[in-house]
């Protein structure tokens, strides 16, 4: 083997089986798989409890207004004061205590739920669209409108917006707005994150090698350069590891969650469309009441990840990944080798943290507006591409834009690298003397 | 034969010249103390033996070709600082870093077998270094030195740490890899094993050659007409015969025993001295005195110091 693969391979090996590798390899998947699966299965657990809620309605309006649900019951209670209700509509065998002053009609918040648990948002809207919808109605009543019964039912469309995405090829593909967002901040984020985690492990190993004085005896037996590259590329592969443990592990969990919890979402691609198109486009009176709304949100989500290029996303991922690991390698490598111990490094550091911390910055910007001139300039920019391009990729990216911005990230790595490698070949065999900006220029000058 | 040469090297740093026109030839099988006061330029011409940094001027020589990578294998090389992977354990660090010497994994492993059964300590194997005391650091740190049995050897002051009976133990190791063939660049500033130890020295200082040769002419070349003398009778009746051609610099005395040192002077011999000494007092031993490295060594800085 020659000797940059025995350095590749020590690092790789030493790194893998330490415990906090494990333990993230662990953490990791199971922390993802229950951000994308607990909020899903809170939002559906709660509505199928049935849940009885008492009206105590002091305008006299709403009687047989908000219609039942399958979760939701609703008491008009005749006759019944506040206070004798809110006290004890436990023992009463209710959720909560629904009251609506006899001010309603003119003053926005005279609507107050009692309940001792907190309430979910599907329920809280759903009151509040009902009364809402039922002021309108009376409202516009007041005009007094010919027909209005048949006008309002006619015009009382439920619109939930799908977007389809027409392909080059002409294809045309349903994608959904949100999901699309999210895959591309977690494919930003993710870079960002990784980006940090090791190339501060490779700055930590750097500095260890010289404090250890152990590079004395590895450099006289490998070249400095050597030594630097076989880090940087055994640390990305131990990256490149933690990346495909936390997707291969998170798939199985989430997959097997959800068909424990939610058998209901795995129905064909067809099925689920064919089911969204009925509750789109029909009328509330057709509206079969069973799935909730956040069951639709659901399952047009699952079918919009299905449309996502996920050949493209993994391939830019890693690439992404990959160059720009190696772009901020080369700077970590070279601020280790330059200070003499971890303490000192902060004076370098914010080279290396504000173009980061900025593409994160762009990167919210970016999944919002894909197009902006801002998400532009920063996705070609080399020390902000990696993070904002992987926001814009899952929109979909003229192709031109995307080679130009990998290729400048692979022109900017050599070039970094070269001039790392300078620092480095001179700082790891500096001791004690306090390196300056002004001394690594010296550095690369000289070197 | 010498297996290396260094010829005129020159090496400069932003602000200094460390090395300026420094030859050296080591010849094989010698060991060769490197000698010189602190920052004298030690430090950096190891390293460019080692190929660790490059010289900006001269040539080096290994075994009469030109020093090139493929040489790293045959060179091993100990330096001043230790240091290994604490996290490491023996056996897979020791064997990782002979391989980067160029050693395959079955020759590095059975050779460290070998030394690890010479040194008892073959329970060590899977210890991580952390867990090792630092005498312990020491020995793993001197077989990575040896392990890929390098014709050249580099020790930067080798007995640092060691308690006096590992010193001992290291010191024989060195003796008896210079018996097997071995050439030794020996640096120190402990000029007692530097006596004991070194058939050659060189000494430098800001960068430049003050000494160079086998430690015979050295100590001829540095003698300084000293003889002592030990003798039974009175040291008064000895220094009244004295005259101004000698110079006498101590007495000593055990029981009745005096021992004095007299520096000959306008180039008397040491014959005119004891035929001036014979009818006075009863003279037991007569030698000459050498100098030390320790005292060459003083003498030489002092005097590049003055320039």
């Amino acid at each position: 083997m020659n000797k940059i693969g025995l350095i590749i391979r020590r690092e790789y090996v030493t790194r893998v089986r330490k415990r906090s590798f494990i333990i993230m390899s662990i953490i990791g998947p199971l922390l993802f798989a229950s951000f994308m699966v607990i909020p899903a299965w809170m939002a559906m657990s709660e509505d199928q409890e049935v849940k009885k809620i008492a009206i105590v309605d002091s305008s006299n309006l709403f009687m047989n207004v908000i219609q039942n649900t399958e979760y939701l019951k609703f008491d008009y209670l005749y006759n019944t004061k506040l206070n004798d209700i809110k006290d004890h509509f436990r023992e009463a065998g209710y959720y909560g205590v629904l009251y609506i002053s006899h001010i309603v009609a003119s003053e926005p918040n005279s609507v107050v739920f009692y309940s001792d648990t907190q309430p979910s948002q599907a329920t809280t809207m759903y009151i509040s669209k009902a009364i809402e919808e039922y002021i309108r109605d009376q409202k516009l009543k007041a005009y007094e409108i010919e027909d209005l019964d048949n006008i309002l039912k006619s015009v009382k469309t439920r619109i939930n917006i799908r977007t389809i995405k027409i392909t080059d090829s002409g294809q045309e593909k349903e994608s959904h707005t949100g999901i699309v967002m999210v895959v591309g901040y977690a494919g930003g984020f993710l870079i960002y994150m990784f980006i940090f985690i090791f190339g501060a492990q490779l700055m930590r190993g750097v500095i260890e090698e010289k404090v250890n004085r152990i590079v004395e005896i590895v450099i006289s037996s490998v070249r400095p350069f050597q030594l630097m590259m076989g880090k940087i590329i055994g640390i990305a592969m131990v990256g490149l590891t933690q990346f495909m443990i936390w997707v291969v592990s998170t798939f199985i969990l989430v997959s097997i969650a959800s068909s424990l919890l939610f058998p209901e979402l795995n129905m064909t691609p067809t099925e689920t469309v064919i089911t969204q198109d009925i509750m789109s486009a029909g009328t509330v009176e057709n509206q079969p009441q069973a799935p909730s709304e956040e069951m639709t949100e659901l399952m047009g989500a699952f079918a919009a990840l299905r449309n996502i290029d996920f050949g493209v996303m993994l391939g830019s991922f890693l690439f992404y990944f990959l160059f720009g690991y190696l772009l901020y390698a080369a700077m970590f490598a070279s601020i280790g080798a330059a200070v003499d111990s971890e303490t000192d490094t902060q004076q370098f550091m914010l080279p290396v943290t504000i173009p980061l911390i900025l593409s994160l910055f762009v990167l919210i910007n970016a999944i919002n507006n894909p197009d902006s001139s801002i998400a532009f300039w920063f996705s070609l920019i080399p020390f902000t591409s990696p993070v904002v391009m992987m926001a814009r990729i899952p929109f979909g990216v003229p192709y031109w834009q995307v080679f130009l911005s990998m290729g400048l990230l692979v022109a900017t790595f050599l070039a970094m690298t070269w001039v790392a490698a300078k620092i480095y070949r001179t700082g790891i065999l500096m001791y004690g003397k306090k390196a300056s900006y002004r001394e690594m220029l010296k550095w690369i000058r000289h070197g | 034969m010498d297996i290396f040469t260094a010829d005129s090297i020159v090496k400069r740093f932003i602000h200094t010249t460390a090395l300026d026109r420094v030859s050296l030839s080591i010849p094989k099988g010698s060991i060769y103390g490197l000698l010189g006061p602190n920052g004298a330029g030690k430090t950096t011409l190891i390293r460019i033996i080692n190929q660790i940094t490059a010289p900006d001027e001269g040539q080096l020589f290994f075994n009469g070709k030109s020093l090139s990578p493929d040489h790293i294998r045959n060179i091993g090389y100990l330096p001043e600082e230790r240091g290994l992977y604490k996290k490491m354990k023996v056996g897979e660090q020791v064997i990782y870093l002979a391989r980067l010497k160029g050693l395959s994994k079955s020759d590095a492993q059975a050779k460290l077998r070998n030394w690890f059964e010479k040194f008892e300590i073959t329970d060590w194997w899977n210890r991580k270094i952390e867990e090792l005391s630092k005498g312990m650091q020491q020995k793993v740190q001197f077989i990575v030195t040896v392990l890929h049995e390098p014709e050249l050897l580099i020790f930067d002051e080798p007995f640092s740490g060691f308690d006096p009976i590992n010193a001992d133990m290291l010191k024989n190791e060195i003796l008896s890899l210079r018996e097997k063939g071995s050439t030794i660049i020996f640096s120190t500033h402990d000029m007692g094993s530097v006596e004991e130890l070194c058939d050659h020295i060189t000494l430098i200082d800001k960068g430049k050659t003050l000494i160079d040769g086998p430690m015979e002419n050295i100590r001829e070349q540095y003698r300084t007409n000293t003889y002592e003398v030990g003798f039974q009778g009175d040291p008064e009746r000895l220094k009244t015969a004295l005259n101004k051609h000698y110079e006498l610099i101590d007495t000593t005395r055990e029981k009745d025993l005096f021992r004095v040192r007299i520096r000959l002077l306008h180039h008397t011999t040491d014959n005119e001295l004891l035929s001036l000494l014979l009818p006075v007092v009863h003279i037991v031993s007569f030698n000459e005195v050498y100098p030390s490295v320790h005292d060459i060594f003083i003498r030489v800085v002092k005097e590049n110091k003055g320039k």
